[in-house]
């Protein structure tokens, strides 16, 4: 069968399933002679036939159906009336038909069958003739009379619609596996989704309780048990395998349709382009391929809108003319990749994060510590668009951020890959199918939670000892130094509001990756790794979000599973937009710039870091010096008045500090300069400054490794707005209000 | 015309749910609580593989805590196309009643408890409350 041609294939099956309902309409024919509707049914089967044979050229078929087409035309419009041999000669070129079918089947050509007996038969009706009478009057359309017919036909010719003996006794054609050929007809069904949706339950059930029955079996001694549980096992994940696989379509379902999108978008765009694609025959569920389509579409036209240069451009670059777009699918690691590329002019991560940083969707500060790769994720992020004007192709509403969410609502990843000049790939990696998917469980406050793989990175158990050197507290935001790099740690049982039983300093972390960023998970134990069935949860948990589902584990009890975007959502980004709320660019730009930093240490063994280009000195004044306007704190400096800001009141530390000596640090922009008081200067350092993790909490822009401490970065906007609300503003108020009391 | 519903009690009063919302009634079965779920869902259990959420009837209607030693009995609903356990105190029986017993709620009931009634039918020797259902577990 792999000899034929696909589209021959469906045309195959197509057929069959006509013809049977063709010998229905037939034999209904001959009861009601005049029945237009009949005649109308016959006669569109039939040039549905010639139609597609003409177009496979397949010239017997055609000919056969084109005698039988014409001959139908006049019944139907009048011109004929049914008689007997009307009929026979209907069913006998319906059973030509058949065997056509059959040797195209079997030999992906015609053969020699050999038709003018039933084209002549047919003509001489047409013509008016009477044909020498067929056989015996046929009442029933059965086989008999039509073998006398068509003798020539290889085939033994049968009108009972599974024609599985015929050919398994077909003599003549010559096949590896003669015996037990199936047609195509008979090898494949049409079967309802809803079906295959139930029996996919079924089987979820079946693996629940397998993994109940298997965990039972572990705990008794009972070999017999044991061996029939380890037969259940098998069995049972066959059958797993087996009923996902009912469910699987190739993509090529979905990319049949692209051809035509890309055509018909690069002529708009006018751009030439080459699609190829690669790995057709992949398979995914067909819930998959529904829910990735409209992600898929939207790249692929990004791909000839933005991705691909116009042939001018093309050429100049010394590239052909015609850009090529690539789709790609295979399996790799339990999951489908799928891959859109293009080999036009690439992303330039330089622009991807000036537009960022324009937009406000990160700082130039957290731009500089981002590796190249991971700017170019940034085009994922709400709010970001590449396209310099908004066209009617791209741009209608659906930006990357909307293919990511998709993407990631499946349980899937995106990311993207390119080279300036060479072009773009797009990558997203799909699981294999919704229903039952490979998880962590793990316990927390005596509950049992579910964590998807697929979001899972690694997991990290540290006893008391290095628990407590290595987990890191910035104002009271946890951070784990995962080799070298910051990792904000997320308690779930803070998170999920309960009561955390691990008293012992132990933390088993779970490092998580969602939405472009990792995090810590601490959890209080690991349990195990199992497949899980995917349970919808009631619409009254749909709101709490934390939870992507439920699923039933080994011992019958239902566990929760959590939502780790959501989780990722709930807590990284909450922090991430206050600081955009509370921050301004400019300061932010100066800490990426000047990379050196002056460590000041605080009440309490805090240490901040000031970035140190807008330092324009470091003083000390006697305390007495300290002058007070209204609520504010002022010192005489060089003839101006600064206003103080005491660090460890802004942020709730209680100064070490004894004596009257106020150590400062002077901080200009502008024409206005600020005293910021410390406990004592500790150092200036100009190291590890790319070090920036997304810890944050109030007045802190971020988080840097100093000699191996962990050192807030100090907002100073923020802190001296607390103490001067119109510092930049630049208001004259506050002179106003100073000349007023002096 | 008369109705038949499915009785059950609730801190010494009488509801009543139509039979036709209801699918079975259980024993207690273990649950898992829904951390940050609002107080009237209790929790999440496995009936026979699929997983329900249990409504805790006396929180939805206001009514005080049942005592931690009573196990509660579950009536299972069918409701928009979900299948919800209640929570419930001891189960009654089925029971047909006439529509000319019934009666609205009366205007000075006011708070959850009417919000969730159809009405009451007036038995010989109490009042029967008719749960609506579909709003006494909606979200």
């Amino acid at each position: 069968m792999d000899e034929i041609d696909e589209i021959v294939q469906e045309f195959l099956v197509e057929s069959h399933e006509n013809l049977d309902q063709l010998d229905r309409d037939l034999v209904a024919l001959e009861r009601e002679p005049g029945s237009r509707d009949l005649l109308g049914s016959i006669f569109r089967t039939i040039h549905t036939i010639k139609g597609t044979s003409g177009f496979l050229a397949f010239g017997q078929l055609e000919s056969v159906t084109h005698v039988g087409e014409n001959l139908l035309a006049r019944l139907r419009d009048g011109k004929m009336s049914m008689s007997p041999q009307t009929t026979d000669v209907l069913l006998a070129m319906v059973d030509t038909v058949r065997d056509l079918l059959a040797t195209i089947e079997q030999t992906g050509g015609e053969g020699d069958t050999d038709v003018s007996v039933v084209v002549g038969h047919i003509t001489a009706i047409l013509d008016g003739k009477a044909p020498e009478p067929v056989a015996a009057p046929a009442p029933e359309p059965v086989a008999e009379p039509v073998v006398d017919l068509v003798p020539e036909a290889p085939v033994v010719p049968a009108l009972v619609p599974v024609a599985q003996a015929p050919v398994a006794a077909e003599p003549v054609v010559e096949h590896e596996d003669p015996v037990h050929r199936r047609t195509v007809a008979d090898s494949s069904i049409r079967v309802d989704v809803d079906l295959l949706d139930t029996l996919m339950r079924l089987v979820g059930e079946l693996v629940l309780t397998r993994n109940q029955i298997v965990r039972q079996a572990g705990d008794q001694q009972d070999v017999d048990l044991m061996r029939s549980s380890q037969r259940l096992n098998l069995i049972a994940s066959e059958l797993q395998e087996g009923v996902m696989k009912t469910r699987m379509q190739p993509i090529d379902n979905l990319w049949s349709k692209l051809p035509r999108v890309v055509r018909d978008l690069g002529a708009n765009c006018g751009k030439q382009v080459s699609l190829t694609m690669v790995g057709k025959e992949t398979e995914l569920d067909r819930t998959l391929l529904e829910a990735v389509k409209d992600p898929l579409t939207h790249l692929v036209r990004n791909g000839v809108d933005h991705g691909l240069e116009s042939p001018e451009d093309r050429v100049a670059a010394g590239k052909p003319a015609e850009g090529v777009l690539t789709l790609r699918a295979y399996h790799q690691g339990g999951q489908v990749v799928v891959e859109v590329s293009d080999d036009g002019a690439g992303i330039d991560s330089e622009k991807v994060a000036a537009k960022a940083v324009e937009r406000g969707l990160r700082t130039q500060a957290q731009i500089a510590q981002m590796s190249p790769t991971d700017v170019l994720q940034l085009i994922f992020v709400p709010g970001f668009s590449t396209a310099a004007a908004v066209t009617n192709v791209s741009g209608r509403g659906v930006g990357m951020d909307v293919v990511k969410t998709n993407i990631e609502g499946i349980g899937g990843t995106i990311e993207v890959e390119s080279v300036v000049g060479r072009g773009t790939t797009c990558r997203l990696r799909i699981p294999l199918t919704l229903a039952i998917v490979p998880a962590l469980t793990v316990e927390c406050a005596g509950d049992r939670y579910a964590i998807p793989q697929v979001s899972l990175l690694e997991l990290v158990s540290l006893d008391a000892d290095r628990a407590a050197n290595a987990v890191e507290d910035i104002n009271g935001a946890s951070v784990y130094r995962l080799r070298g790099t910051l990792l904000p740690l997320v308690r779930l049982a803070e998170v999920l509001g309960v009561e955390s039983d691990r008293s012992d300093g132990h933390v088993v972390i779970a490092v998580l990756q969602a939405e472009g960023k990792r995090f810590g998970l601490v959890i209080d134990r690991v349990l195990s790794t199992e497949e899980i069935v995917v349970k919808p949860l009631g619409s009254q948990m749909k709101a709490i979000g934390t939870y992507s589902g439920a699923t039933i584990l080994g011992d019958g009890r239902v566990a929760l599973i959590l939502d780790v975007q959501a989780l990722a959502r709930r807590v990284l980004n909450a922090d991430a937009l206050e600081l955009d709320d509370t921050d301004d660019h400019d300061t932010r730009a100066v800490t990426a710039e000047s990379l050196r930093l002056l460590v000041a240490g605080l009440g309490g063994g805090r240490k901040v870091a000031i970035p140190l280009s807008s330092v324009t000195r470091l003083e000390n004044f006697d305390q007495s010096a300290v002058e007070r306007i209204g609520n504010r704190e002022v010192v005489q400096y060089r003839g101006g008045i600064l206003p103080v800001v005491r660090l460890n009141n802004y942020y709730g530390a209680i100064s070490d500090r004894e004596g009257d000596e106020l150590v400062v640090v002077i901080y200009t922009v502008g024409d206005r300069s600020v005293a910021i008081a410390v406990d004592e200067i500790v150092d200036i350092v100009d190291e590890n400054t790319e070090f920036h993790a997304e810890v944050t909490d109030h007045g802190v822009l971020g988080s840097t490794l100093v000699r191996d401490r962990i050192v807030e970065v100090l907002d100073v906007r923020a802190a001296i707005l607390s103490a001067d609300p119109t510092f930049y503003t630049a208001s004259d108020e506050f002179d106003a209000e100073l000349q007023e009391t002096m | 015309m008369s109705t038949r519903l499915v009785t059950f009690t609730l801190d010494g009063r009488l509801f009543g749910v139509e039979v036709n919302a209801v699918q079975e009634v259980l024993r207690g079965q273990p649950q898992t609580r829904i951390p940050l779920a609002p107080d009237s869902v209790s929790g999440l259990i496995n009936l026979r593989g699929q997983v329900l959420s249990a409504v805790e009837l006396r929180a939805r209607l206001g009514l005080p805590d049942r005592d931690a030693d009573h196990e509660p009995m579950l009536v299972v609903v069918r409701v928009a196309g979900e299948t919800i356990a209640l929570l419930v105190d001891s189960i009654g029986a089925v029971m047909d009643v006439d529509d000319d017993q019934f009666e609205l709620p009366p205007d000075t009931l006011s708070g959850p408890s009417r919000e969730f009634l159809h009405g009451a039918y007036k038995l010989d020797s109490q009042l029967l409350l008719a749960l609506d259902v579909d709003r006494a577990v909606a979200a």
